[in-house]
């Protein structure tokens, strides 16, 4: 059983074809990593999994089900706004500029998704929500506004926020390109623990160090396609096609 | 204890003319109406007269109420102009455009005799003759109301856009509807963008409010004008109505300030300081420096 099963997803924008037929499986416990260009639509499709972005065909199941589609009598239908945010809720994710809500404390950041979305009692919560800042280092910070953090502790924060969730996948978009090379660290250190907890994450980074560690699977895209895909040894120490080996030549 | 090298500041000659000059113009301004022929027996007899307070208590309960049906309408038409419908946008543009665009006075006038055209509301089950819903204080309002929606439209259109688009993304991400996102996370943030001007709004109400004298609403313009017309104390009277509407502004403009530090929770601001404040701390850093 496959935790994400992309099958031949396409979007444009206008005329510009951003996403040519993506074909991606991760297994659940999986890390994969997707490198590639800036422009090349890897956030884009990174942000079709959870349906902040639309796709015009194909189909994404996670966790066995449909995002952003409904099958009915071998056609596909849109979702409507209530199908979609009830996907969303297994789906976390990690922005590249954090987006904590700013006039929210760090643990009420906690708090919102599981109390306003799903209902749950708000002691229960702020108890798991203890935990996890326990877990990413920011306990001592739960009653600090996010714009008194530095960056690397928002993107803590914000990683402890997705997980409150309860999230079946974790999805990264760029989550250490913000931040000050120093603080780069600290926000892998917790996405590595993370991946030892045997979550599923799809990560879209630059990290490439990152990717050979951690990553299960590494997948290059480039101007809407997947080039090439594999263990991180195949395609990050002996790429095969010429775009990955210059790509990796000018991030190395 | 002059220290090694110091430095003498710079003497500012130039203020003190300045300040002198003001303090001058304001003796002479003090001045002339303190030997005015202003009674001022009768404006303290009729500063707390019952007909005042009670113009005074409507003029109140109509900015209050026509504010607040400017901020509903306000969101409801910012959220119409931007949504992804034409015909929705398109709606909320003829409504500023319309209502934006004609005098409040006129409005008042318009709200006022409809019964001249529409002589009966007809809800289907039940009739009622036009003159006897639109009193004075029902044109007041829909004319007010809808006139300040029309603004209050545009100045949360601007705070709703001053929000970054990825705290929609974020609150998207955990599974909020729209609408819960709107109302947990952009409106509570755009508001410190809105409050300002709608405090500004706010008194600016109150002051038109007394347009609705035009339509023989009893707020406290008009009830001065009734009183000055029977004892010919025009400028005692309107002085009183003056000092009211200073009163009022006073308490609406400390509550803004309030309600804005309320906001801004969560921005490192460096706080507006009053000039009380700023006084005090020169004085602790002269004392500190001193040694004291």
């Amino acid at each position: 059983m496959y935790m994400l099963n992309s099958e031949n997803v396409r979007k444009s924008y206008g005329d510009k074809q951003v996403l040519k037929g993506i074909d991606l499986k991760v297994k659940a416990g999986e890390v994969m990593c997707l490198l590639g260009p800036s422009g090349s639509g890897k956030s884009t499709f990174l942000r079709c999994i959870n349906r902040l972005e639309k796709i015009d065909s194909g189909r994404i199941y996670v966790d066995g089900e449909l995002v952003g589609a409904r099958l009915h009598q071998g056609k596909l239908y849109e979702q409507t706004e209530i199908e979609i945010c009830k996907s969303r809720e297994k789906i976390g994710m990690v922005f590249q500029h954090f987006n904590l809500f700013p006039h929210l404390t760090v643990l009420q950041n906690l708090l919102e998704g599981p109390v306003i979305v799903k209902k749950e009692n708000p002691q229960v919560v702020a108890k798991r929500a203890l935990k996890l800042l326990d877990r990413v280092g920011m306990l001592s910070f739960q009653d600090a506004y996010p714009k008194q953090l530095s960056g690397g502790q928002q993107q803590r924060v914000a990683i402890a926020r997705s997980l409150t969730m309860e999230p079946a996948l974790m999805l990264f978009d760029e989550p250490t390109s913000a931040l000050d090379p120093e603080l780069v660290g600290e926000v892998l250190a917790v996405m590595k623990g993370l991946a030892t907890t045997g979550m599923t994450m799809v990560v879209v980074t630059h990290e490439i160090n990152f990717a050979r560690n951690v990553a299960h699977k590494v997948v290059f895209i480039d101007d809407g396609c997947v080039v090439e895909q594999g263990s991180p040894d195949e395609v990050l120490n002996n790429p095969k096609n010429q775009r990955t080996i210059d790509f990796l030549g000018d991030v190395s | 204890m002059e220290q090694k090298d110091q430095i003498i500041p710079l003497k500012h000659y130039g203020r003190w003319v300045s300040g002198g000059l003001v303090v001058l113009i304001l003796i002479f301004i003090i001045r002339a109406f303190i030997y005015g022929q202003i009674d001022w027996p009768v404006v303290q007899k009729f500063f707390f007269a019952p007909t005042l307070i009670k113009g005074l208590g409507n003029t109140l309960l109509i900015t209050l109420c026509s504010m607040l049906m400017g901020l509903v309408l306000g969101v409801i038409f910012a959220i119409m102009r931007m949504s992804e419908n034409p015909v929705t946008t398109s709606f909320a543009n003829l409504y500023i455009w319309i209502f934006r665009g004609t005098p409040i006075y006129l409005q008042l006038l318009i709200w006022f005799n409809l019964a001249l055209i529409f002589p009966v509301v007809n809800l289907g089950f039940v009739e009622f003759p036009m003159v006897d819903i639109m009193t004075p204080f029902c044109a007041a309002l829909l004319g007010l109301g809808i006139n300040e929606g029309a603004y209050m439209t545009e100045i949360v259109r601007s705070g709703i856009l001053s929000v970054d688009k990825g705290q929609l993304d974020a609150a998207s991400s955990i599974g909020m509807t729209r609408l819960t996102a709107m109302r947990r996370i952009v409106l509570p943030q755009a508001m410190r963008v809105i409050i300002p001007p709608v405090g500004n709004e706010f008194i600016g109400l109150l002051k038109t409010s007394s347009m609705a004298s035009a339509i023989a609403f009893t707020e406290i313009l008009h009830r001065a004008q009734l009183i000055y017309f029977v004892n010919a104390k025009v400028m005692e009277l309107l002085l009183v109505a003056a000092g009211w509407y200073l009163i009022i502004v006073t308490i609406l403009t400390i509550l803004q300030g309030a309600v804005e530090r309320h906001y801004n929770r969560g921005q490192n601001h460096e706080e507006n300081r009053s000039l009380f404040m700023i006084f005090k701390s020169t004085i602790y850093a002269k004392r500190n420096s001193q040694g004291v």
